[in-house]
C-alpha cells in the first residue's frame, strides 16, 4: 500500500526529504540552545569571582549571548525552511493523489464506475486524500522530529549524567506500558462508539428526509424517542472511552514527577557521594527540561501513530482506486474505422457480476442492418438499457460477441468505436457550463450552424433561442435551470451533433411531448438516413412507426417484429399498448 | 470523541478580538455549562488552581534543591540524607496531590463536555421536529448534518480543551506578571513591549495563512464541486470520449488548489518555530541586556541575582500567551460553531394557536359526544368563548375560497383557488412542474399557511384546528418513498404505534403489500436499511400505502405516488391505492392521467391558477388543455 502512494510523491521527493533534514536542524538547536542558555546564566550571570561572590561576566555574556542570538537565528531558518518544505511535500503530494486517481478513474470502464459508486469516489477524492495530506504532513515533520527530540534529549541526559540516564531506561517502559493499556482498553470503545454516531446520524438524516412523513403522521414524539435512545447510548460509551483517556494526562504527571523526584534523589546523592560538585543548578534545570521533552516526545509520537492507524482507512481507499484495472481496453492493433451502421448480437449472454448465475441477458441473437430504426420496449427490469451498453462496449459481454460494421466491438479502439457511436443515457446529465459549450461535448469543432442545425433536429432549437443569452445561456449544475423535457432534447441535440454512424436513445424523449417526439423522429430519420437508430421508450408511440420493434422481458428477447406484427403475436406488447390506450381518444 | 481533531486554521487569521455577538455566543456556552454543571465546573476550576500551585512548586523545589540541601549535605562529613528525604516526602505529596487534581479535572471534564453535548444534541433535535416544513426545505441536508456533526466537535474541543488551557493560561500569566513586576518593573515592561512584539509578529503570520486558507476553502469547494459534477457525469464523459478535456480541466484546478493550499500550509507551520525561537530571543536580550546593566551598576537595585529569577519567570510568563495566541484560532471557530448551533435553536417553531381538537366519539341518544374508548369514529370537539363545548364529526370536507399563497412574500405561486371536496370525494390535480399542485396539498395540512383567502376543514376554519390533531387525519404517501431504518413492520406501524400484528397484515393486504412482503426472506420482520435500498420502487411504494392505510385517516393525500413506476408495476400499486381510496376524501397528484381518469373532479392547474375542472369526461368534451395533454399532444413536467 505504502509502495503505492509514495509513487505518487514524485517531484515533491526533495521537500520530502529535506523537510527532516531541517528538522533535524531545528532539533539540534532546540537541544543546544538551553545547554547553552546554561552556560549564559553560570558563566555569564553567575559567575563568581576567586572570593566566591557573584560578581557576572560582562565579556562571556556578550560572547554566549551572540552566539545564542546565532543559534536562533539558524534555528528559525530551518524551522521556517522545514514548515515550508513539509507543507511543499504534503500539499503536492496530494496534489499528485488527487491526479493519479482522477486520471485513473477516466480510464475506468463503466463496470469500474459501477462497482465503486459516485459517492465513494467523490469521498476518496476528497476526504481521503485530504486525511492522508495531513497524515504525511505529520510523518515528514513530528514522526522525524519527536523520536530525534527524544534521542537528542536522551543523549544529553547521558552527556551530563549517564547514572541519572538509567532513570529513563526505567520508566520509559512504564509510560509505554501505560499508554498501551489505555488504548487497550479505550480502542474497542471507540469503535463502538463510532458505530452508534454512525447510527445517530442515520437518525437525523432519515428525519430530515422523511420529515414530511413525521409530520404528516404526527410522529415528532416517536423521533425524538428514537433520537433520544441512540443519543443516550453515545453518551454512555463517550464518557466510558473518554474517561479511560483521561488516564493519559496522570499517567503521564506520574512520569515527570515520578522522574523529578528520582534525577533529585539519585542526583543529589551522586553529588555528595562522589563528593564532586559535578551537577550545578544549571545542568539541574536542563536536567529537568531534558526530562519534560523525553516524556512529551514519546507522548507525541503516540498520537501521531494513532492518528497516522486512523488514516489508514482512507490510505487504503486511495489505493483501491490506483490499483483498480479497467476491464476494458484497446486491442493491440485497434481497427479505427467503422465500416457502417449494422449490428449484430451472437449468441450474448451478460452478468454484471460476471456471474453466469445472475445473467441479465441471456441468448441475445439479433441482427441490425445499418439505416434501421429499432426500437426496444419492456418493463423496468428487463435489460432494454444493459442491452444497448453493449454496443459502445461500455461493457463487454460475458459471452458471445456483438458485432459492429462486421467487426467484434472488441477489435476496434474505444475511441474511435463511441466516437462512431452516439448515445443519449437514460440518466442524462448536462454540465455547469453555457449551451453551447454542452453542445459541443458532441463535437469540438463544431459551427454556430451545425449547432443549429443539430438543435433544429432536436426540436430544441425555438426554446435556446429565447433564452436570455441563447447559445451562451449558462447552465447550472444537473441542468436545473432547464425543464426535463428541454433537458432531453439538449441532450438529443448534443449527439446528433457526433454525427454518428449509430444513435441510441435509451428512454430519452420520455419528457417530451408526443407530437414534438413525432417530429425529432422525423428530423432524425431526414438528416441521419444512413445512422442506425436504437430508441428505447416507454411510450408505444415512439416506436410503433420503427422498421423493427424488440419486446424485451426478463432479460431475454420476448418478440421482434414491426408494429402490426406485434399486436396481432406479442403478449406482453398488446398489454402495454392497451394500458396506454384503454379508454383514450386516440 | 475520537477521530482527527478538525482544526481549522482559516480562522487563525482572525484576531483574538471578539465582536458583540462572539461575546454573547460565549455567554450562552457558559450559562449552558454551568447551568447543570456549576459545581463541577467549580471544581475543575480549583483543580486547574491546585495544578498551578504545584507547578509553581516544583520549579521551586528544582531551583532550590542544590543550594538547600546538596551543599549543606557536602560540608557534612557523616552526611543526613533525612532532610532531603523529607524534602522529597513533601513534594512526592504535593505532586500526588497535583496528579489527584489533574485526575480529577479530566474525569469531571469528560462528564461536563459530554453532557452538555448530549444536551445541546437532544434540545437541536428536539427543536428541530417543531420547526416548520419551510426551515427543511430551505436549508440542504447536509448543511443540517453538520450541526450534528462538526459544530458540535468544535464545541467538544472548545469546551474540553480550549477553556481549561484558557482558564489555565491566564491563572498562570496572571501570577507570574506579578511576580514579574514584584522582581523589576523596567524588565517586566521590557518583556512586556517584547511579547506584544511577537503577538504582532505572528498575528501577521497568522493573517497570512488566514487568507490564504480562505482561499483554499474556497479552491476546495470549487474542485470538489467539479470532481462531484463530473463523476457523477463519468459515464457521458465516456460516451463522449471527453476524458482528456476532462483532465485538463481537472488540472487547472488540482494545481491552484495545491498552490493555495500550499501557502496556507507553509504559514501555519513556520507559526511554531518564529513564536518559539521568538522566546528565545527575549531570553538572551534580557540576559544580556540585563547582565550588562547589572554589572555596571547602572541601576543598584538590579543585581544579577534578579536577574536569575527573572529570566525563569519571563520563560514561564511567555509560554502560555503563545500558547492562547495559537488556541485562539480554535476558540474562534468553536464560536462559530456554536453560534450555528445556537442559530438552530433560536429558529423559530412552528406557530400552532389551534384550539380544536380531535378525539373519539359515539352516538348517545342521537347527540354526538367525546368518550374515551376507540370507537371508529371521531369527532372536532371545539371549545368556544362562552365556555361551551360543540362537537362536529370528522368526516373530511374541505372547502378552500379564494385562496392565495406565496412561498416567498410577493411571488404569489397560487392565485384564487376556490374548491371543495364533499367527504369520498375523489379530487384531482394535474398540471406542469412548478403549477401548484403540490402547494395547494401542503396547504391542506398547513405545511404552510395561506396568504389570503379561506380553509375549512368540515366547517372549521382551518387555522382553528391544532396542527397535530389535523394532520392525524389526513394520511398521506408522496412520490419520495421515505421509509426508516428498520423492519418492514415497523415501517408500517408508523402510521399507528399501537397497531397489533393482524392489524398489520391487513393494512398490507389492503395495499396489495402482502404478497410480496411474505415472499421476502424474513417477511415482516425483514430489516430495510438505506430507506429501503434492498426493495424496488414499487415495493417501496406499496409498503408506504400500507403505512398510510393502518392510520386510516379520513381524508387522504397521494401527490405523484406511482410516478416513478413502469406502467406494469403501476398497475398492482394502482390496486393498492384504489382499495385505500375507499370511503375516504382524497386529493390525487398524479403525472399519469391514467391515475385520475376517475377522480370525481379534476383540477387542470397553470401557473398557480385552476384553468379548468370538471369529470375526465366533460374535459376530455372541453378539448382544453386537459384534451391535449391526456392525447399527449402537450408537455407535461
Amino acid at each position: 500500500m505504502i509502495k503505492r502512494l509514495a509513487k505518487s510523491i514524485r517531484e515533491f521527493k526533495a521537500p520530502s526529504i529535506l523537510c527532516p533534514l531541517f528538522i533535524a536542524g531545528e532539533v539540534t538547536m532546540e537541544v543546544i540552545i538551553p545547554m547553552v542558555m546554561a552556560k549564559l546564566l553560570d558563566e555569564g550571570i553567575n559567575y563568581k569571582n576567586a572570593e566566591g561572590v557573584v560578581v557576572g561576566n560582562a565579556q562571556s555574556l556578550w560572547q554566549i549571548g551572540l552566539f545564542l542570538i546565532f543559534l536562533v537565528l539558524v534555528s528559525i531558518t530551518c524551522g521556517v525552511l522545514a514548515g515550508d518544505f513539509a507543507a511543499k511535500a504534503s500539499t503536492g503530494f496530494a496534489r499528485n493523489l488527487r491526479h493519479d486517481m482522477y486520471y485513473r478513474i477516466q480510464n475506468f470502464s463503466f463496470a469500474n464506475i459501477d462497482k465503486f459508486s459516485t459517492s465513494s469516489l467523490v469521498t476518496r477524492l476528497t476526504t481521503d486524500v485530504t486525511n492522508v495530506q495531513n497524515s504525511y504532513q505529520m510523518i515528514i515533520r513530528i514522526a522525524i522530529r519527536s523520536p530525534l527530540m527524544m534521542i537528542f534529549s536522551l543523549i544529553m541526559v547521558f552527556v551530563i549524567n549517564p547514572q541519572l540516564g538509567l532513570i529513563f531506561v526505567a520508566v520509559l517502559p512504564i509510560l509505554a506500558a501505560g499508554l498501551l493499556i489505555i488504548m487497550k482498553f479505550a480502542h474497542p470503545i471507540f469503535t463502538l462508539m463510532l458505530k452508534t454516531y454512525d447510527k445517530l446520524n442515520r437518525v437525523v438524516q432519515e428525519n430530515l428526509r422523511g420529515i414530511r412523513v413525521v409530520k404528516s403522521f404526527v410522529r415528532e414524539d416517536k423521533e425524538r424517542e428514537k433520537f433520544g435512545e441512540v443519543s443516550d447510548a453515545t453518551y454512555k460509551l463517550a464518557t466510558k472511552a473518554e474517561k479511560i483517556i483521561a488516564f493519559n494526562m496522570p499517567l503521564m504527571q506520574v512520569c515527570i514527577y515520578g522522574v523529578m523526584l528520582l534525577v533529585a534523589w539519585f542526583g543529589a546523592n551522586f553529588v555528595v557521594n562522589t563528593n564532586e560538585a559535578a551537577l550545578t543548578t544549571g545542568e539541574l534545570t536542563s536536567m529537568f527540561t531534558y526530562s519534560m521533552q523525553i516524556l512529551m516526545n514519546f507522548m507525541m509520537l503516540s498520537m501521531v501513530f494513532m492518528m497516522i492507524v486512523m488514516s489508514r482507512a482512507s490510505a487504503n481507499r486511495i489505493v483501491e482506486v490506483l490499483n483498480e484495472e479497467s476491464d476494458i481496453t484497446d486491442p493491440e492493433n485497434p481497427v479505427t474505422r467503422i465500416a457502417d451502421g449494422s449490428i449484430i448480437f451472437k449468441d450474448v449472454n451478460f452478468s454484471y457480476s460476471k456471474d453466469i448465475n445472475k445473467l441479465c441477458l441471456t441468448d441475445i441473437d439479433l441482427e441490425i442492418k445499418s439505416g434501421e430504426t429499432v426500437g426496444i420496449i419492456g418493463g423496468t427490469g428487463s435489460s432494454k438499457s444493459t442491452l444497448v451498453q453493449l454496443v459502445p462496449r461500455l461493457y463487454d459481454t460475458t459471452s458471445g460477441e456483438v458485432l459492429v460494421g462486421g467487426k467484434n466491438v472488441k477489435e476496434y479502439s474505444v475511441k474511435a468505436l463511441r466516437d462512431a457511436v452516439a448515445m443519449v443515457l437514460q440518466k442524462n446529465v448536462l454540465f455547469s457550463g453555457t449551451v453551447r459549450e454542452n453542445l459541443k461535448w458532441g463535437n469540438e469543432n463544431a459551427t454556430d450552424d451545425e449547432i443549429n442545425i443539430a438543435l433544429k433536429s432536436a426540436c430544441a432549437y425555438d426554446f435556446v433561442i429565447k433564452m436570455p443569452q441563447g447559445l451562451d445561456t449558462y447552465i447550472e449544475q444537473g441542468g436545473t435551470n432547464v425543464s426535463g423535457g428541454q433537458k432531453q432534447r439538449l441532450c438529443i441535440a448534443r449527439a446528433l451533433l457526433k454525427n454518428p454512424k449509430i444513435l441510441i436513445l435509451d428512454d430519452s424523449t420520455s419528457a417530451v411531448d408526443t407530437q414534438t417526439d413525432a417530429y425529432i423522429r422525423n428530423a432524425m430519420k431526414e438528416f441521419l438516413p444512413e445512422t442506425t437508430k436504437i430508441i428505447i421508450a416507454q411510450r408505444i408511440s415512439s416506436v410503433e412507426h420503427a422498421d423493427k420493434i424488440i419486446v424485451m422481458d426478463g432479460g431475454k428477447i420476448s418478440d421482434v417484429g414491426t408494429h402490426e406484427e406485434l399486436l396481432s403475436k406479442s403478449e406482453i406488447y398488446k398489454e402495454v399498448y392497451s394500458s396506454q390506450t384503454k379508454g383514450g381518444v386516440k | 470523541m475520537a477521530g482527527p481533531k478538525k482544526y481549522d486554521p482559516a480562522l487563525m487569521g482572525k484576531k483574538l478580538s471578539m465582536n458583540k455577538s462572539q461575546g454573547k455566543t460565549l455567554k450562552r456556552l457558559f450559562s449552558l455549562i454551568t447551568k447543570k454543571y456549576k459545581f463541577s465546573f467549580l471544581l475543575v476550576f480549583f483543580c486547574i488552581i491546585a495544578n498551578a500551585v504545584v507547578s509553581a512548586a516544583s520549579a521551586m523545589f528544582i531551583g532550590n534543591i542544590i543550594d538547600d540541601y546538596v551543599t549543606p549535605l557536602l560540608s557534612m562529613s557523616v552526611p543526613d540524607y533525612s532532610d532531603l528525604i523529607r524534602a522529597i516526602i513533601a513534594m512526592a505529596v504535593i505532586f500526588l496531590v497535583g496528579i489527584g487534581a489533574t485526575l480529577a479535572q479530566q474525569l469531571l471534564m469528560v462528564r461536563i463536555t459530554q453532557g452538555v453535548m448530549k444536551r445541546v444534541r437532544d434540545d437541536m433535535f428536539d427543536h428541530m421536529q417543531t420547526l416548520p416544513v419551510k426551515y427543511f426545505d430551505t436549508h440542504t441536508h447536509g448543511d443540517v448534518m453538520s450541526y450534528y456533526t462538526n459544530d458540535i466537535d468544535t464545541l467538544r474541543m472548545m469546551i474540553s480543551q480550549s477553556i481549561p488551557q484558557l482558564m489555565s493560561s491566564v491563572i498562570t500569566i496572571v501570577v507570574y506578571l506579578v511576580m514579574m513586576f514584584s522582581t523589576n518593573v523596567w524588565l517586566t515592561l521590557f518583556v512586556l513591549l517584547f511579547v506584544a512584539f511577537t503577538l504582532l509578529i505572528s498575528g501577521k503570520v497568522a493573517g497570512k495563512s488566514g487568507k490564504y486558507f480562505v482561499t483554499q476553502q474556497k479552491a476546495l469547494g470549487e474542485e470538489n464541486g467539479f470532481i462531484e459534477e463530473m463523476i457523477n457525469g463519468q459515464k457521458v464523459v465516456k460516451v463522449f470520449n471527453h476524458e482528456e478535456k476532462a483532465k485538463e480541466d481537472f488540472d487547472k484546478l488540482n494545481n491552484g488548489l495545491c498552490d493555495t493550499s500550499y501557502k496556507a500550509n507553509k504559514f501555519v507551520n513556520i507559526l511554531g518555530p518564529i513564536n518559539g525561537n521568538l522566546g528565545h530571543l527575549q531570553y538572551v536580550l534580557i540576559a544580556v541586556v540585563g547582565g550588562v546593566l547589572a554589572i555596571s551598576g547602572f541601576d543598584p537595585s538590579l543585581t544579577l541575582g534578579v536577574i536569575a529569577t527573572f529570566l525563569v519567570s519571563s520563560k514561564a510568563f511567555t509560554m502560555p500567551i503563545t500558547q492562547v495566541a495559537q488556541q485562539a484560532g480554535a476558540i474562534v471557530m468553536a464560536l462559530a460553531g456554536a453560534q450555528r448551533v445556537f442559530d438552530l435553536l433560536d429558529e423559530k417553531s412552528e406557530d400552532d394557536n389551534g384550539y380544536v381538537t380531535l378525539v373519539n366519539a359515539k352516538y348517545e341518544n342521537g347527540e354526538l359526544c367525546e368518550c374515551k374508548e376507540h370507537t371508529g369514529l371521531w369527532a372536532w370537539k371545539h371549545p368556544h368563548e362562552d365556555g361551551t363545548l360543540t362537537y362536529t364529526e370528522l368526516k373530511g370536507e374541505v372547502r378552500m375560497s379564494e385562496v392565495d399563497f406565496a412561498y416567498v412574500e410577493g411571488k404569489t405561486v397560487l392565485h384564487d383557488i376556490t374548491l371543495y371536496a364533499e367527504p369520498g370525494q375523489k379530487v384531482a390535480f394535474v398540471g406542469a412542474t412548478g403549477a401548484g399542485k403540490t402547494t395547494i396539498t401542503n396547504l391542506i395540512n398547513r405545511f404552510y399557511d395561506i396568504e389570503d383567502g379561506k380553509i375549512r376543514y368540515d366547517g372549521i376554519n382551518l387555522n382553528k384546528i391544532k396542527k397535530d390533531d389535523l394532520r392525524r387525519s389526513l394520511g398521506i404517501v408522496l412520490q419520495e418513498t421515505n421509509l426508516f431504518t428498520g423492519t418492514v413492520a415497523d415501517n408500517i406501524r408508523y402510521g399507528k404505534l399501537d397497531a397489533t400484528d393482524e392489524e398489520i397484515v391487513a393494512a398490507a393486504k389492503l395495499a396489495n403489500a402482502h404478497d410480496f412482503i411474505s415472499r421476502l426472506p424474513q417477511g415482516y420482520d425483514t430489516e430495510l436499511t438505506n430507506n429501503g435500498a434492498n426493495l424496488s420502487q414499487g415495493q417501496r411504494q406499496l409498503i408506504s400505502i400500507a403505512r398510510a392505510a393502518i392510520a386510516d385517516p379520513p381524508v387522504m393525500i397521494l401527490d405523484e405516488a406511482t410516478s416513478s413506476i413502469d406502467t406494469r408495476t403501476e398497475a398492482l400499486v394502482q390496486r393498492g391505492m384504489d382499495a385505500l381510496m375507499k370511503g375516504r376524501t382524497v386529493f390525487v397528484i398524479a403525472h399519469r392521467l391514467s391515475t385520475v381518469k376517475n377522480s370525481d373532479v379534476i383540477m387542470v392547474l397553470d401557473q398557480g391558477r385552476i384553468i379548468e375542472r370538471g369529470t375526465h369526461d366533460d374535459l376530455i368534451a372541453e378539448k382544453g388543455q386537459y384534451y391535449r395533454l391526456y392525447t399527449g399532444a402537450f408537455e407535461l413536467e
